[in-house]
């Protein structure tokens, strides 16, 4: 192994962190997620000069600015777009995109859903408090309805957006989802969204303590969290539960995925579905699992489907196949000219 | 029977028919057997926003005009002398344009009773004195050409298609253009289906033969229309979109920088992003982005990035550009914004030319949000001004705004092709990492232009931090301190204004460089302006022609050139947008000439106000 494929040992969590005082509420729940990535980029094996954070405009997208790395804090909703275009201009960088549920669901959605339609080489991790925090608390698409809100005093009246359903419906290659609470689970998922070669999608359920505190308190409470989460992976059995003994079976009756006990009813781990993150079938149901009450959410790569080229390395390679070919001068000195000499007369 | 040859300084030629007759394919194959012949011409293709508007109604009509000449020819010409009328919806909406005694040839094969009804006719007008003014020659083409075509075997519907080619054979012999580039083109075209080449040319060949032996009115004439004196040099014809597209290409090779373009379809700004997307072998990357605003984020991305970003688009697209505009502007990355303005406000008239972005361009962003606007005003002059643009921000690190427009875009000149080698690079080089210990501030500037270094993502030592929200003037960290903003505000438009001192010195185009007169202009008035000027000149008024590429800044003679001329007036395809810039910059009396029908002036309507002006 070389020297520059080696990872670059001598990197640690300060490296990656910038002298800007952090500016969020005491207490947000993006604190963990900003330190969870500090700590893991050097597990990574990056360097600090290929890495690029681009974020859009709400608390989230204030992101890149502790990261001391490039950064680019860019208009509201328009992330996705920017970073594409600065792939285009160089596919070698490792490029993150921060977005929140206003930023990329409601004003940028046109631009998320592309991007991940397109497969653009890029880790976007979309930070889910189901308000808008920036703006004081309106409700955001991905509030649950009757969210009461400055906005809607009376309670939300329109159904919530789930951004994995988003994702996967916008033909998404590498869709996960991971909580601000759960910091060992998190550098895991971050991981696999760098290594996977396309567009990477990371719901991250993140806590605004000031406007929504308690969002996510139904599955992050010590107590309920091994019922109320369900950690996939590969290849492995779905089970939860303090126990280990609940799990995820498929119904072809009702056409849906539903919580057993095992040792009820006659269910043994036989019954249980083993998760394959290559179906995507699959991994919409379990995007929308936790709807119910006995439902768990769903933690863990979701899905991740590597394509054969990513977008960026088709649209380059469509350049690179015909570079160099001819010259400016050819093109305009070639087709249909004439010459008009000093002697010409009408 | 050979006709007399009778030589002609100049000619116009409009060729109108159903948008399914294939009139824009018409002009532009007579248009290049004219620039082959030597002679300079202008076009103008005139034709509808639908795509396929119902057959033979006066919505649907779709028409090609050409004026060339022996002399320098800068304008499409004011009035046909010779129109040529697929169907009756055809002559009823040009019939007007045709000079008094002009030709007026008709496919009578088209004037069926229900034709006549769809364009509104209620009696047929050739069986009235209605066109007694004209010239009027009816023949039967839709008959001529099925018979000319009729050994290939094609159905009605294709045999009648060839009838554009008929058509142009016949004006090909009446004007003594050569048939061969048009057989080649046509060989080309159809070399999968031989069936539809052979009638195509046959079609050509029967109009061409039809005129050197049919038993015609008196009238029939040929003409010859010689080369001009032009400079002496390779010529070629070239649209807008394409010298356009070469220019920023050149831009790019000239600053050392890979072009990135993101742009959205949009008429009549389309025919750039082809261009472009067709121009991989010099490394041009284009991006078809999901709206306009994906496109220009991706520019700025990909500027970001360290790539020369360029998006382009028309009137309705740039207003979604705003806030990335703006956004470029404050974290002063270098962008080209090409604008192909169109007729407005909202959809407004797609296809027809207005120049009404202006105020859009200078002022039509939210913050005091200066950027430099240039302006093209013809076919050829798109590869310089586009080249200056590129210049322009590189070296000013601001996004440029490119104004072109529907007519330029689409219309076809003989330019003489540049001498790549002569012009002057403009290589750009990226930030450096500080010395060791000392913090990189991304907002380093020049003295002179005040621009700061580009750092590039990849390059250790150079990590940095910007967005949209203000930046420290002496560490580019975000800031909200008061005087800091009124700094980089004062900064921001100082910069853009320093650029005055880095543009020629604006020229005279005609006459004194003071006097009674100036007509002052921008964009594609070019053409009438520098005729209407050259006429009264040769009636002995005292009037001078100034044209404007540098809309934003200014010149810096500007003001005191315009102050040297009695009288200015603005002829300008909007309500008077440049006349009230001018009027605020330098407390000028500046007067309003205005034409917003979606057609480019006539060189008689601003003659006559040179006319009234001059003498008055
Ligand atoms: C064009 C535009 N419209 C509106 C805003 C105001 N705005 C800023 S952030 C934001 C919502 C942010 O919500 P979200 O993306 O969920 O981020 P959070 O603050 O919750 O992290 C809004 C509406 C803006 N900056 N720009
Ligand atoms: S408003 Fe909410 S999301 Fe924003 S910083 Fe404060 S706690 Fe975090
Ligand atoms: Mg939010």
């Amino acid at each position: 192994m070389n020297e520059l494929s080696a990872p670059k040992a001598n990197l640690t969590i300060k490296d990656f962190t910038s002298d800007q005082e952090v500016r969020w509420c005491p207490g947000c729940g993006d604190y963990a997620i900003l330190k969870c990535m500090q700590r893991t980029l050097p597990e990574m094996g990056v360097t600090r000069e290929n890495t690029v954070f681009v974020s859009g405009i709400g608390c989230s997208s204030r992101f890149p600015y502790y990261m001391n790395t490039y950064g680019f804090h860019t208009i509201h909703g328009r992330a996705p777009a920017v970073a594409t275009g600065l792939k285009l201009a160089n596919p070698e960088l490792d490029v993150w995109v921060v977005t929140g549920d206003g930023d990329g669901l409601s004003i940028g959605g046109n631009h998320l859903m592309h991007a991940l339609r397109r497969d653009v080489d890029l880790n976007i991790l979309l930070f889910n408090n189901k308000i808008y925090g920036l703006t004081k608390g309106q409700y955001s698409p991905t509030s649950d309805l009757g969210t009461r809100s400055p906005s809607t005093p009376q309670g939300s009246v329109d159904p919530a957006l789930n951004p994995i359903s988003f994702a996967l419906g916008s033909g998404a290659h590498f869709v996960a989802r991971t909580v601000d609470t759960a910091q060992k689970h998190m550098p895991g998922v971050f991981k696999r969204a760098h290594a996977f070669k396309g567009a990477s999608f990371v719901e991250i359920l993140q806590n605004c303590i000031v406007y929504n505190d308690a969002a996510w308190k139904g599955i992050t409470e010590k107590n309920v969290v091994a019922d109320k989460q369900l950690l996939v992976e590969h290849g492995e059995k779905m089970l939860f539960g303090a126990e280990r003994n609940k799990g995820i079976r498929f119904n072809a009756q009702k056409f849906a995925l539903e919580v057993v006990v095992i040792g009820e009813g006659g269910i043994t781990e036989d019954d249980v579905l083993t998760h394959d993150e290559t179906n995507l079938q699959l991994a919409r149901m379990l995007g929308e699992l936790g709807g119910q009450a006995d439902e768990p959410v769903v933690m863990g790569v979701l899905y991740a489907r590597q394509a054969e080229h990513s977008y960026t390395d088709a649209v380059l390679g469509q350049v690179a196949e015909r570079k160099g070919k001819t010259t400016l001068k050819d093109i305009m000195y070639g087709g249909q000219t004439w010459e008009v000499s000093e002697t010409i007369t009408s | 029977m050979a006709s007399d040859v009778q030589v002609l300084e100049s000619a116009v030629v409009r060729f109108a028919g159903d948008s399914g007759d294939g009139m824009q394919l018409t002009g532009s194959q007579f248009t290049t057997s004219t620039a082959l012949s030597g002679s300079d011409l202008a076009t103008f293709p005139d034709f509808p926003a639908e795509i396929r508007a119902p057959a033979g109604t006066t919505f649907g009509v779709s028409a090609f005009q050409i004026n060339f000449g022996a002399k320098s020819i800068k304008t499409v010409g004011d009035r046909p002398d010779v129109l040529v009328a697929m169907n009756p919806a055809a002559l009823k909406v040009n019939i007007k344009t045709l000079r008094p005694g002009g030709l007026l040839v008709v496919d009578t094969g088209a004037f069926s009773k229900r034709n006549l009804q769809k364009a509104g006719y209620d009696v047929d007008p050739l069986s009235t004195h209605e066109l007694e003014a004209y010239q009027l020659v009816e023949l039967d083409v839709s008959k001529l050409t099925l018979e000319a075509v009729k050994d290939f075997g094609l159905g009605n519907k294709e045999a009648l298609r060839c009838k554009n080619m008929w058509t142009l054979g016949l004006m090909l012999w009446m004007f003594s253009r050569k048939r061969e580039p048009v057989v080649a083109w046509l060989e080309k075209k159809f070399a999968k289906l031989p069936d539809i080449a052979g009638a195509n040319v046959a079609a050509l060949n029967a109009g061409h033969a039809f005129g050197e032996t049919a038993e015609l009115s008196v009238h029939f004439k040929r003409y010859q229309i010689g080369a001009t004196h032009s400079e002496p040099g390779i010529y070629k014809t070239v649209t807008g979109s394409q010298a356009l597209s070469w220019g920023i290409t050149a831009g790019g090779e000239l600053s050392g920088l890979p072009i990135v373009l993101g742009s959205y379809p949009i008429t009549p700004a389309s025919p750039i992003l082809h261009t472009l997307s067709n121009m991989k072998e010099l490394g041009v990357v284009t991006f078809q982005a999901e709206d306009e605003i994906a496109a220009i984020c991706a520019a700025i991305g990909a500027a970001y990035g360290g790539a020369l970003g360029v998006t382009s688009s028309s009137g309705p697209g740039i207003a979604l550009k705003g806030e990335a505009l703006g956004l470029a502007i404050s974290i002063e990355l270098p962008l080209v914004v090409i604008n192909s303005q169109r007729g407005g406000p909202s959809t407004g008239l797609p296809t027809k030319t207005e120049q009404s972005d202006l105020y859009q361009a200078i002022y039509g962003r939210n913050g005091d949000a200066p950027l430099p606007v240039i302006a093209t005003r013809s076919p050829g002059d798109c590869f310089e001004a586009a080249i200056e643009a590129c210049r322009i921000a590189v070296k000013y690190m601001t996004p440029v705004m490119l104004l072109t427009d529907g007519f330029i875009a689409n219309a076809a000149e003989p330019w003489k092709l540049p001498d790549l080698d002569k012009i002057e690079p403009f290589k750009v080089t990226f930030a450096e990492a500080p010395e060791e210990g000392l913090e990189f501030n991304p907002f380093k500037r020049d003295e002179v232009t005040l621009a700061r270094h580009w750092p590039k993502p990849g390059v250790p030592g150079t990590e940095h931090r910007i967005g949209g929200i203000e930046k420290s003037f002496d560490s580019g960290h975000i800031s909200y301190d008061p005087e800091n903003h009124q700094k980089m505000t004062d900064t921001r438009v100082g910069k853009i204004d320093g650029i005055a001192n880095d543009i020629p010195a604006q020229g005279v185009d005609q006459g004194e460089d003071s006097g009674t007169l100036a007509v002052v202009g921008w964009g594609s008035t070019y053409g009438p302006i520098s005729e209407a000027v050259k006429a009264g000149r040769e009636e002995g008024l005292k009037v001078s022609h100034i044209h404007i590429r540098y809309l934003n800044p200014f010149p810096a003679n500007l003001g005191e050139l315009l102050a040297s001329f009695d009288k200015v007036i603005v002829p300008e395809m909007n309500t008077g947008q440049l006349k009230t810039v001018l009027r605020d910059k330098f407390l000028i009396d500046a007067k309003p000439l205005n034409k917003v029908s979606g057609q480019p002036f006539k060189i008689q309507e601003i003659l006559d106000v040179i006319h009234a002006e001059a003498s008055s």
